[in-house]
């Protein structure tokens, strides 16, 4: 199958996270950010209809620290 | 020799002198922005990715205009630029120094763009290293336009370059006295330069555009400070 098509998943790189909040302000169907902006995934797996959201999200984050994987299988 | 006087005025130039300004204005919201979101404050009524879209929006918006005018002034007939000074600088037949600026700058911001679009591809070190160059575009930016922009000698001209100047000058105040412990190498560089910048450009304008005679001496300074270009 097309890699596009796959399932994708949340992951967060949390050595490059800085707490910028971004992602929480993008994606907050997946994402609560704590109380110094630093991301807690509620879901890693990205439902088909928020997977534009989950891709901004990624892209906006400004230490690139949020990633979308797809699933391997 | 009838022609000199027509193509002075030629749609062009105007559309090239139009689209400098309006890409140091851009420029120079774009880099205010840049420098307001890379500290921790929070903004109290916008989002923080409002910011960064917004960074990102005007970014693009201040290439179109550059390109505009780029191309608008490689067309004129009247300085008679090749294609290749818009992207090789210090090698133009008018003002070669002073139009150089404005090359290194527009090459820098290229830079800065192709290495924001592969970003995800290069990595968060490589692609920080790179837009650090915005930095340096800014003010190549800022002494090209008071070095060889027409308008410079027009008071209007002369406040939005103050205006630029002290929009970015407080961002970079703001953040220093916003930022926590740390970094000190850099945030005294940025100390340095933030008060450097103002000081210089007022020389220099004092010193060359606003005298008489500028124009044969920018068509001149090359050859006595970078040593026998052409």
């Amino acid at each position: 199958m097309n890699p596009a098509n796959r399932a994708k998943t949340l992951r967060i790189d949390r050595i490059a996270c800085t707490g910028q909040g971004l992602c929480g302000e993008l994606l907050p169907e997946l994402i609560d950010l704590d109380e110094w902006g630093y991301p807690i995934v509620k879901d890693r797996s990205v439902p088909d209809h928020l997977r534009a959201h989950a891709r901004r999200a990624a892209a906006a984050c400004p230490l690139l620290a949020l990633h979308l994987d797809a699933d391997r299988t | 020799m009838t022609t000199t006087l027509a193509l002075t005025g030629s749609p062009l130039w105007y559309a090239s002198r139009a689209g400098g300004t309006l890409a140091l204005v851009l420029l120079t919201a774009t880099v205010v922005l840049g420098i307001a979101s890379g500290g921790r404050v929070v903004p109290r009524r916008i989002g923080r990715f409002e910011i960064g879209l917004l960074h990102r929006n005007l970014s693009l918006l201040t290439l179109v205009f550059l390109g505009m005018h780029v191309v608008t002034a490689v067309l004129d007939p009247f300085v008679r630029l090749s294609w290749a000074v818009s992207v090789v600088p210090f090698g133009a037949s008018y003002r070669p120094l002073w139009l150089g600026l404005g090359t290194a700058a527009l090459d820098l911001l290229l830079a800065v763009l192709v290495t924001s679009a592969l970003r995800h591809r290069l990595g968060v070190r490589s692609w920080k290293a790179v837009h650090w160059l915005a930095y340096a575009a800014w003010p190549l930016a800022l002494f090209h336009s008071a070095g060889t922009g027409t308008d410079t000698r027009l008071p209007l001209q002369l406040w939005l370059y103050a205006a630029c100047l002290a929009t970015v000058i407080a961002a970079v105040w703001w953040r220093l006295a916003k930022a926590g412990p740390g970094h000190v190498a850099g945030r005294l560089t940025a100390a340095v330069a933030a008060t450097a910048v103002p000081v210089v450009l007022t020389a220099f304008l004092a010193a060359g555009p606003l005298q008489p005679g500028w124009s044969q001496r920018a068509a001149l300074t090359p050859v006595v400070l970078i040593g026998g270009g052409r």
